[in-house]
């Protein structure tokens, strides 16, 4: 299925979970770094390994840049 | 630890901290954060890259640094509250610098925003350092709303023009409860002082360093300016006066002899 992960559509497996579309981003879902919200919601990490992402769905991947 | 500075509970030697925008690499910012000897440093919060090597977060950590996140970038309270709320999800920091600017030549701060934003943070149970124009009374509102800190600028962001505005520095300082930090616009060492000496608790800046022509040398001279004009402040400045005060006293000084022609007669 399709999901739109940072503005960009993306192929992701059907039964993906948020922690699969992280660690697919090249990041580990358990370790901290990154925050991801579905729909301008944040999912907190706790919850990756049990949500699983629908076709469609817009998923803001963030991380800690240089800056400021 | 002799003088340290003391924010929201936590305790740094440092009173320097530092932007991390606008370096040419990671390892040329590494070598001027170590040169700095700052022990906070602000972060933005992007879209990850999948493609980036090295991670500022492990530049931070090598170094002693602890990361301050910021909302950089952002135009509205709404923008601002979403990224500290996902800076707190990333980094497990309930601290956040707080920026909402308003226009994007000056940079400058948009007051309704800000306010609006750091109640919500407040409320949210945020530690709220705001970045703000240098009005005293926007301070002492985000002050009053349990900002833990209150950053006025100087000059704009990048400007390296200085403190445009010392009378309002003075005033934001004698009337704050929390520590001031003044917040960009630093261009030299000189300036970096001249904001200690006025009071400030501590210094933020970036591209002073990180654009210099050697970052990592000018690193090391900001944090001897941040010493020397916090020094300066606690050791007490003497007055300015129009005119001369004699360093000498003039008790015990020599008869000269008496001029030929007076002996003569």
């Amino acid at each position: 299925m399709i999901v739109v992960v940072n503005g960009a559509q993306r192929e992701i497996a059907d039964d993906a979970t948020i922690a699969d579309l992280v660690a697919d981003l090249g990041r580990d879902p358990r370790l901290p770094g990154v925050a991801v919200a579905v729909h301008g919601e944040i999912v907190p990490r706790g919850e990756w390994q049990v949500t699983p992402l629908d076709a469609g769905q817009r998923v803001e991947v963030i991380g800690a840049a240089q800056g400021g | 630890m002799d003088d340290p500075f003391v924010i929201a509970g936590a305790e740094f030697r440092s009173r320097l901290v530092l932007g991390t925008g606008g370096a040419a690499s990671l390892q040329a910012l590494e070598r001027a954060l170590e040169a700095s000897g700052a022990e906070l440093a602000t972060v933005a919060m992007r879209r990850i890259d999948p493609s980036a090597t090295g991670s500022i977060l492990d530049v931070l950590e090598r170094v002693g640094c602890r990361p301050l996140p910021n909302t950089a970038g952002c135009y509205t309270a709404r923008d601002a509250v979403l990224t500290a709320r996902l800076a707190r999800e990333a980094l497990e920091t309930d601290w956040v610098k707080l920026e909402v600017i308003g226009d994007d030549r000056t940079l400058f701060p948009d007051a309704a925003e800000l306010l609006d934003a750091a109640e919500q943070l407040v409320d949210d149970g945020f530690t709220v350092l705001p970045y703000t124009n240098d009005d005293p009374v926007l301070a002492r509102r985000l002050e009053s709303t349990g900002c833990a800190a209150v950053m006025p600028l100087g000059s704009p962001i990048g400007s390296g023009s200085g403190i445009r505005n010392p009378y309002n520095l003075r005033i934001i300082v004698e009337q704050a409860g929390v520590p001031v930090i003044l917040d960009a616009g630093i261009g030299t060492a000189s300036d970096a002082t001249l904001a200690m000496e006025l009071g400030c608790e501590a210094v933020l800046l970036a591209s002073a360093v990180t654009r210099a022509q050697d970052p990592e040398m000018m690193g090391r001279a900001m944090r001897h300016a941040v010493e020397a004009g916090r020094l300066a402040r606690r050791a007490g400045r003497i007055p300015r006066r129009l005119y001369a005060e004699a360093s000498s006293g003039s008790d015990g000084l020599a008869e000269p002899a008496p001029a030929a022609s007076e002996a003569d007669r």
